[in-house]
Order: structure tokens, then sequence, then C-alpha cells
């Protein structure tokens, strides 16, 4: 019980996709303008993460070595057609802004990651547990930047005014550079933080 | 004439494809250690960036859109570069080992580059015809390219400063970026009355 419960808190704080192992840097740079962004573009990937590996587990056994990536790489495909199709379908708004990153989403390293590093080598259960970690932490990472990018370049926090109206927006932190400083500076953090 | 010029010179410095729309960040950050092999990855990268654009846009306008699969293009345009990676990686193999060697584990990651498939789905969504396509992907991998030497001049230089401990690595890197962003934010306004 307790390994599983490790399994699934891994992904979130210790080995987190974006903080920890720097993966998926593209799309966690470019959609947290703002929080609720970076929501659901954390949540979208999430759900391709889950589906991808309850599949890619259960038919582990039945999937070619030689072959395995193509194969993966074709069932994370169908599964982001599908979150595309319903994004469209369902939340028009958040398929503008999020835009070209929604198809992107099959090239994210950490999919294709954790399909070649655990859901090809663990048991289904083990594997939902694994993706449900890993898809917190990369909400969670992607929120965190978004809620910073926000505050300070636009002085709102999920649509809601924070400061009264004297407050000028930091404006750079919605543009393309504030995405780098942020997650530079939040590195450098956790990195002093780490050390003491 | 005079529009194939705007694309190019804006998929350059006005609209890089790494500083403003975030794709292709992983090989960014990870290959720009050294200016040499900064090179190699770009020119890879130009490369295959041309091809899948001939490739993606060709089988997209002819067998794709008459036949109202257009749904299916994520999954086809996936296939499509990671084939076309495969047999540049065995053409690079055969001719240039050198080079095979210095770009090690990144060439098969070029799979997994966004900026490739960025660029397929960008032509579709742009509603580029097939020159503009090649000359929007040409001018793309050149500013891939540019950014990625800049950024290994600068680290070259980086790894004799005295970078405080906590900021080594990544943090420092992304805040090279974040300034380099910066500075082709300058290029915004150019062309803005051409660009739709």
């Amino acid at each position: 019980m307790n390994q599983k419960l490790s399994l699934f808190t891994r992904g979130i704080i210790r080995e987190n996709p974006v903080l920890r192992l720097l993966l998926g840097l593209c799309p966690t740079l470019a959609v947290t303008t703002e929080a609720k962004n970076g929501i659901a573009m954390g949540l979208a990937t999430m759900a391709v993460l889950l589906c991808s590996n309850i599949v890619i587990s259960l038919f582990k056994n039945v999937i070619p070595n030689k072959v395995r990536i193509p194969v993966f790489i074709v069932i994370i495909a169908t599964f982001v057609t599908v979150v595309e199709m319903l994004m469209h379908a369902y939340f028009y708004s958040l398929y503008k802004v999020l835009g070209l990153f929604i198809p992107l989403i099959v090239v994210n390293c950490i999919i294709l990651g954790r399909a070649e590093a655990f859901a090809s080598k663990n048991s289904c259960v083990n594997s939902i547990l694994d993706a449900l970690g890993m898809g917190i932490g990369f909400t969670l990472a992607l929120f965190i930047l978004g809620s910073i990018r926000e505050i300070l370049g636009n002085g709102t926090m999920l649509g809601f005014a924070l400061f009264g109206k004297s407050y000028v927006p930091f404006i750079i932190m919605i543009l393309p550079p504030g995405a780098f400083f942020t997650l530079g500076f939040l590195l450098a953090g956790m990195n002093a933080f780490q050390k003491k | 004439m005079k529009e194939l010029f705007f694309i190019f010179i804006s998929a350059i410095i006005v609209n890089n494809f790494v500083l403003s729309r975030f794709l292709g960040i992983c090989p960014f950050l990870g290959v720009s250690k050294k200016t040499d092999t900064a090179l190699g990855m770009g020119a890879a990268v130009i490369f295959v960036m041309v091809f899948a654009s001939l490739a993606t846009h060709t089988l997209y306008t002819y067998v794709l859109a008459p036949f109202h699969v257009d749904y299916l293009r994520t999954i086809v345009f996936i296939l499509v570069i990671a084939s076309l990676v495969q047999i540049i990686e065995t053409i690079l193999k055969k001719t240039s080992p050198a080079l095979y060697n210095a770009l090690g584990i990144y060439l098969p990651l070029i799979t997994t580059n966004c900026a490739i498939l960025g660029i397929a789905i960008l032509n579709i969504d742009l509603h580029y015809s097939l020159v503009k396509s090649l000359v929007f992907a040409f001018g793309s991998g050149l500013g891939f390219t540019l950014a990625l030497l800049l950024m290994s001049g600068i680290r070259e230089r980086l790894d004799l400063a005295d970078v405080p401990p906590a900021f080594k690595g990544m943090p420092v890197a992304l805040l090279t970026a974040g300034l380099l962003s910066v500075s082709f934010l300058g290029f915004s306004g150019l062309f803005a009355s051409f660009i739709h």
C-alpha cells in the first residue's frame, strides 16, 4: 500500500516532471500566460497521459519490442486527437487559446517518457497511479507558473483583480521573456531551498 | 514575392520559433552547450523541417483534405515525421559519422521535437500554399539555428563566469534565454502591418 502511495506522490513533488526533470518545457512556457490556461493544458495532458498509460500497460506483452516507439506514438496521437475534438466541441474558447499546443501534446516528452520508462514495464494499476501523479505534478507546475505570471503581468488571479486600480502591471511577465524569467527564478529558488 | 520575403524574415526574427513561439525548447536548452553541436543540430532541424513540410503539406492537400479525414492529421503527420527522421539518421550514419556521433541522442529526439510537428500544423492552420510553406519552414529552421547559435556562444562564456550556486546550470540558461527573448521582442513591430 505504501509503495502504491509513493508511486502516486512521486510525480507530484519528488520527480515533478517540469520542476525536477525539466520535461515538457514547450507547453509549460507557452501557455502559462494565465493560471486558467495552465490548468487547462495540465488537465488535457493528464487525460492523454492517463489513457495512453492504461492502453500501453495493458498491451505491453503484445507490442513487439522493435516497433514499440512508433506504436506508442500512434496510441498517444489517437488520444490527443480525441482530446482535441472534445475540446473543440465543449471548450471552444480554451481550444482557441491553447491552439497549436493541443496537437503538440503528442510530442510532449513526459507522455512518451512515461510510456517507455514506466507503462511498458509495469501493471495497469501502477501505471494509472503513475499517470495521475505525473499529471497532477505537471498541472501543479503549470498552475504555479501561470499564477506568478498572471499576478505580476496582469494584476489578476484566475481573472479576479487582486490589486487596486493604481497597480501598474509588469507587462513583460505575460510576454514570451516572462516565461523564461519566471521558470529560471523558480528553479533557482528551489535549488537554494534544497541546499539548506 | 514580397509576401514570401516577409514570411521568411518574420519566421527568422519576428516570430522566432524558440524565443517567441516556444517550439523546440528541449533541444534549445539541451544541445546549446557547444557551438559545433548547436550548428549540427540546427542544420539537422532545417533539413528535417523543409522535408517534413513538403511531405505533410502534399499529403494534406492531396489525401487528407479531399477525403475529409483532416482530423487524422496529428496521427499522420507524426508518423511521416518519425519515418523521415529515421531515413535522415540512416543517411547521416553512413555519410558523416562524426556529425552522427556529435548529435548523439538528439537526432532520434527530433521526432519529438515540437518544432517539426509545429511547423507541419502551422502550415495548415495558416493556409499557406506549398511554396509559402517551404519558405516558412526554411526561415523557421534558420531562426531556430540562430537562437541555438546565439545561446551556445553565450553559454560557452558562461561556463567561465562566476554564477551563484543556486543559479548554476538550468536557471541561468533560462534567464539567458529570457534576455535573448527580450532582445528579439524588439523586432516585433517590424512588419506589423503585413502579418495577419
